[in-house]
């Protein structure tokens, strides 16, 4: 397909801790006891994409992805792993690599997005209108459970309204608009020219970016360099690609080949000029419906650059792990409602038990569980809607609850875990209660402890 | 939102009910309030203006009766009387199942006094349709009229349902087609619910802006650039009331509408009704006029057609090509009468003349070797040998003399003589009547009180002239050259300024290629503006030109506000505490930074100083002195640290470059003085100075002035320094 693929990875993100540690950078995390980027790299590789360069935020965690992902995937795919300063945004971390980049469209997905979109589509999309962005967007997320079960969950969704507001074309195929970030705390404000130019304007606040891109390389590349402000593909990047589609026409002539129109304005404007060309050089010289529209009478034919969406059906699960309630919302999921993504097969009773994990007399383990490798459970347990890592050691009578025990952690007995994360190699005591809690990975909590709503973890860091 | 709730058998037996309780009612605004078709309304109310030779009312009231409206309140207002006599003496007094009731008023303004009125009759009792006498239309209300009730009765707040079909979404063809303005409007996808409707008046806003909370209860709204307004509304009884209750609801849909969106507390609905097939537009202008016009002689309008509504006795038939002729016409065998073409009865063409894409009325002479092309000349036109007219429109009772020209655009009001052999320039109004002094073709002022002044004194003056016309008129011909040529009679209306440039937009005549570049010039120069403006705050970051623009004029309004704190201490002997106290609550509600603070106190400290009397610039800097002396701790109270210090620097540079050049060659010494004071450290000094480094020349001219001072600055301090760790 010609298409490179970059993989923003992340690094140890402070949005999720303590989830995350010096030794579990959010790529890492487990999500239905598999680190979150398998899905991202299975994802690829079921739609033939292999090359693949994964982008991770600072030298350890790229230490620590790159031998995982050796482990894991060594003749699979052709993963390159580099490392990128921290904090310098998906813009940055981009623009730190982009000299690697050479195929002639560049897909980009976030490390942390668990989905079952095919990326294939959203290429084909993007080769089809021979666009010069194309975005991935869902629908609002499927929250599954969420919506049966716990208010968080509906909060959420509410929430969720108010990520993007995405304008698209009658044909839902054109991004016309996007409001990001803060510019959602103001009022809309929509060029009157793009509205002018395709007539009807669909605004969309039930949409999500997935944060899985296709560019134009030529036009990444130049963009990236020309402007070093921008931070943020989805806050910068992209808003300026959609902003400027129909800008670029007014500096070019119609001819098919880049021709400056004579205007001294666009003397004046040699970046503009430069940039505009690259952009116009890879649209095709005859545009896009709208733009045809465009070209009436007299006025001169114009140039413009595409910005085009994917719209998954909403059949389709889509969601990024880039908070503790979405990590705990989609590890419920992957075991839940769209188990097909974890790649496991599910026994009868629609959980996972692996044949080494031992249990104990009387107890249960409910349907959308998970028990890992070599895990034991004492007697009378109850476990439901959790899953619980490799070689944990669970004693008696410990209910667990819509929770995420990770790997080698230790349950004492009578303890009660509800909506809670707990990290690797973490001692719960006996008759420990947490509730909504996240346990931060090496912890011991002393026996009888009861914690609601905190986040406990080591001081040292 | 038809499909579950079409359940045909309910709809069908409830509606005849409703029919029955409540005749299906309509108001028929028989006055545009607005000027756009002077001079010709001066004389003849709008709706009484032919539209090929039918005048407009009729295509109204035929269409309201085909729809099944049963009883119509023809509201008239300018020229009332003419409505009246006309509608009294036309087919629709004496039809059996519709009926025709006249208002009249002399001193309603706009539609909103016209509604009032009506409201006050109290004749409305149920949904009603709302229509000016201008609009134009063969769709069926049925549906629109059904979709209105099932809303109203799940929602008693849908008071009004709005008709609007789809254009092609560029000014282009809209400014070609019918002259209007370009709408954006938001509408709900799924109810149909209007959430936002904006005329495009003002071209230069690049963007135009909606309501963030919109997105909160919808999730997804549509906006259009491709909507024409018909201008037909269904409305509930309750719009009546609304417009009696918000007595400066004026323009329907400027002010009505807007305020309905925008209020949010009576929760009203405004919905829309899209129509695919039939036709429905609004003769809001002269192209409007023209296009229309074109339209029915198209057969675009069926069954409101020439040939089909033809009035009283004589039958228009239609030919091929587009041909319409009435019977009795004299039309000589060289004459050349093009495609779409109107000819009414009685008309005698001469030989060898031309006519194509014109609609000429009833009763005109029209001599030998005449142009005539996309123009309308209405009744009892004569037009003498040799004369051309391109695109123009030519009221009743003009005579053009021989060898006459008429240039694309003009519009000869009437009863006017045109000279012989006389030119008249390209888009010119002429009336018989002289321009209203008070002219206010600026739609803002439309609704001024003056301007019922303007028109009733203008009817006055026309009636008089109706009444001794022959006076008028041996007067007249007195100054037989006038500004119409030899024999002409008649003023040419002069363009003003404001409205100059908008002429070619509403004439007849075809926009002027130029025009239409000009046109595609404004758009790009939107895209430019709307890049430009994305431009530069994008190179920062982060996109809020929006922000900025709210930040400059909170700074401006703070600076405004600290001027007049300051002032009043001034002058009231306020303790410098106090002042304190009050700026800093000032400062608090604007959400401003201690540098804006100390900015704005300087700013108004050398305010004071300027404005203290002074003759010479030693005087200015001993007031100068004695405001810094004074008002020093109030200063300093804001000057925290170095950033601080410098922003009153740049403040001061800005205020000597701008609002008070007599301080700028004081600026070394003032800046000496603050220094000396504390005010200012050397470091902010320094800094400032740095920081010019770089900056253009212009910006630098205050650091070359100030150079001596830096100078000694730099060398002396080492000693203040030593002094100071001793």
């Amino acid at each position: 397909m010609d298409f490179q693929v970059v993989v923003l990875a992340g690094g140890f993100s402070k949005k999720l801790v303590p989830l995350v540690s010096k030794e579990v950078p959010k790529a890492l995390l487990p999500v239905a006891n598999r680190p979150v980027l398998s899905y991202v790299l299975e994802l690829l590789e079921q739609s033939n994409l292999k090359d693949l360069i994964v982008v991770v935020e600072g030298e350890h965690a790229a230490l620590l992805v790159g031998g995982w992902i050796s482990g894991a995937y060594v003749d699979r795919l052709h993963v390159e792993v580099a490392a990128v300063p921290e904090d310098i945004g998906t813009a940055g971390a981009l623009r730190a690599i982009a000299h690697h980049l050479t195929a002639k469209d560049i897909l980009v997905v976030s490390g942390d997005l668990v989905s079952d979109v095919p990326p294939g589509a959203v290429a084909a999309a993007h080769r089809r209108h021979n666009a010069v962005v194309t975005a991935m967007l869902c629908s609002a997320p499927v929250s599954g459970p969420a919506e049966s079960g716990s208010s968080g969950g509906k909060d959420k969704t509410k929430k969720a309204g108010r990520y993007n507001l995405i304008g698209l074309d009658r044909s839902k195929q054109f991004l016309l608009y996007i409001a990001t970030g803060a510019e959602l705390e103001n009022d809309l404000r929509i060029q009157k020219s793009i509205l002018r130019a395709v007539g009807e304007m669909e605004i969309r606040a039930d949409l999500i970016d997935a944060h899985l891109y296709a560019f134009k390389r030529t036009v990444l590349q130049e963009i990236l360099h020309q402007k070093d402000t921008f931070q943020s593909l989805k806050e910068d990047l992209l808003p300026y690609l959609v902003r400027s589609q129909l800008k670029s026409e007014i500096l070019l002539n119609g001819a098919p080949q880049p021709e400056e129109n004579g205007n001294e304005k666009v003397a004046s404007q040699n970046n503009q000029v430069l940039l505009s060309q690259i952009l116009s050089n890879s649209s095709r010289p005859n545009f896009h419906e709208r733009h045809e529209l465009d070209s009436y009478g007299s006025a001169p034919a114009r140039r413009t650059h595409k910005c085009c969406v994917y719209i998954a059906s909403k059949s389709k699960y889509c969601a990024r792990l880039n908070s503790i309630q979405a990590f705990s919302d989609i590890n419920r999921d992957v075991i839940g409602e769209v188990n097909h993504l974890s790649g496991y097969s599910f026994s009868a009773h629609n959980n996972i038990i692996h044949p080494s994990a031992e249990l104990g007399s009387k107890t249960t383990v409910g349907p959308h569980c998970m028990l890992g490798e070599g895990s034991q459970m004492g007697d009378k347990c109850s476990v439901k809607r959790s899953v619980i890592g490799r070689h944990c050691r669970i004693g008696s009578n410990v209910k667990i609850v819509n929770s995420i025990i990770m790997n080698h952690v230790t349950i004492g007995d009578g303890c009660s875990i509800q909506g809670s994360v707990v990290c690797s190699n973490v001692q719960l005591q006996e008759r420990v209660v947490l509730k909504d809690c996240q346990v931060g990975a090496g912890f011991v909590v002393i026996a009888g402890g009861e914690y609601k709503g905190e986040s406990l973890a080591k001081k040292e860091k | 939102m038809g499909a579950q709730k079409k359940a045909p058998t309910r709809a069908v037996s409830d509606d005849p009910e409703d029919l029955a309780r409540v005749p299906l009612q309509a108001v028929l605004l028989a006055d545009s309030f607005a000027t756009r078709f002077r001079p010709i309304t001066l004389e003849r109310p709008k709706v009484l203006l032919p539209l090929v030779n039918i005048p407009m009312i009729e295509y109204t009231l035929a269409w309201l009766e085909s729809a099944g409206v049963e009883e119509v309140f023809v509201f008239c207002c300018a020229h009332a009387k003419q409505v009246t006599n006309y509608l009294e003496n036309s087919q629709w007094f004496s039809q059996p199942k519709f009926s025709v009731t006249t208002i009249e008023s002399h001193n309603s303004v706009s539609a909103g006094d016209a509604l009032r009125l009506v409201y006050e009759r109290n004749v409305i009792h149920g949904d009603f349709v709302l229509i000016s006498g201008d609009t134009l239309s063969n769709m069926s209300l049925m549906r629109a009229l059904q979709e209105h009730k099932e809303r109203k009765k799940k929602d008693s707040n849908a008071v009004m349902t709005m008709v609007i079909q789809r254009s092609k979404p560029s000014p282009i063809t809209q400014q070609s087609r019918l002259g209007t303005d370009g709408l954006f409007v938001a509408i709900d996808p799924t109810t149909k619910q209007l959430l936002h409707y904006e005329e495009n008046t003002n071209h230069l806003k690049g963007t135009f802006s909606i309501d963030k909370m919109l997105l909160v209860d919808n999730t997804s709204i549509t906006l259009h650039n491709d909507i024409q307004d018909c201008y037909i509304d269904i409305c509930s009884p309750e719009v009546l009331s609304l417009f009696t209750d918000n007595f400066d609801y004026q323009h329907l849909r400027r002010h009505f509408l807007k305020g309905l969106l925008v209020d949010d507390i009576m929760g009203y609905k405004i919905f829309t009704h899209e129509i695919h097939s039939s036709y429905a537009a609004r003769v809001d202008n002269y192209r409007g006029y023209d296009t229309i016009s074109k339209d029915i002689i198209q057969r675009w309008t069926y069954p409101l057609v020439p040939d089909v509504l033809s009035l009283g006795n004589s039958a228009t038939k239609l030919e091929r090509r587009g041909m319409y002729r009435a019977s009795e016409i004299g039309q000589s065998r060289s004459a050349q009468i093009g495609p779409l073409t109107v000819i009414g009865t009685g008309t005698t063409i001469a030989s060898n003349t031309k006519i194509t894409n014109s609609v000429v009325g009833k009763g005109c002479a029209i001599g030998s070797n005449v142009l005539i092309e996309g123009s309308y000349v209405w009744d009892n036109v004569i037009i003498e040998d040799g004369c051309e007219l391109r695109h123009a429109i030519v009221c009743d009772g003009v005579t053009m003399k021989s060898g006459s020209v008429l240039k694309p655009g003009v519009v000869l009001s009437f009863k006017v003589v045109i000279g012989q052999n006389f030119v008249v320039p390209p888009y010119s109004k002429v009336s018989l009547l002289q321009q209203p002094t008070k002219q206010d073709s600026d739609e803002e002022l439309e609704y001024a009180d003056n301007n019922s002044d303007t028109l009733d004194s203008a009817t006055g003056t026309m009636d008089k002239l109706n009444g001794d016309s022959s006076l008028e008129f041996s007067e007249m011909q007195h100054h037989v050259s006038s500004e119409l040529g030899y024999g002409g009679v008649g003023y040419i209306w002069s363009i003003c300024e404001g409205s100059h440039e908008e002429e070619w937009r509403h004439s007849v005549a075809p926009i002027p290629a130029e025009k239409l570049a000009e046109i595609t010039q404004v758009i790009e120069d939107d895209l430019e503006l709307v890049s430009q403006d994305s431009n530069a705050p994008a190179s920062s970051g982060e996109l809020k030109p929006d922000s900025q623009i709210n930040a400059e004029d909170d700074a401006v309004y703070f600076e405004k506000e600290v001027e007049a704190t300051f002032l009043r201490a001034v002058n009231e002997n306020v303790e410098v505490d106090h002042v304190i106290l009050e700026v800093n609550s000032l400062r608090l509600s604007y959400n401003m930074q201690s540098a804006d603070c100390a900015g704005a106190i300087f700013h108004s400290m050398m305010k004071l100083a300027l404005d203290t009397t002074h003759s010479t610039h030693n005087e200015l800097l001993r007031n100068v002195q004695n405001t810094v002396n004074t008002w020093q701790k109030l200063l300093k109270s804001y000057l925290p640290g170095k950033d601080e210090e410098i922003e009153v620097i740049l403040k001061f540079e800005e205020i000597c470059l701008e609002s008070a050049r007599e301080l700028s060659p004081l600026f070394t010494q003032i800046l000496h003085l603050l220094y000396d004071k504390d005010i200012i450290t050397e470091e902010a000094i320094e800094d400032w100075e740095s920081e010019k480094k770089d900056a253009d020349e212009a910006d630098r001219v205050f650091v070359k002035q100030a150079e001596i001072f830096l100078q000694w600055l730099r060398e002396a301090p080492e000693e203040d320094d030593e002094e100071d760790d001793e």
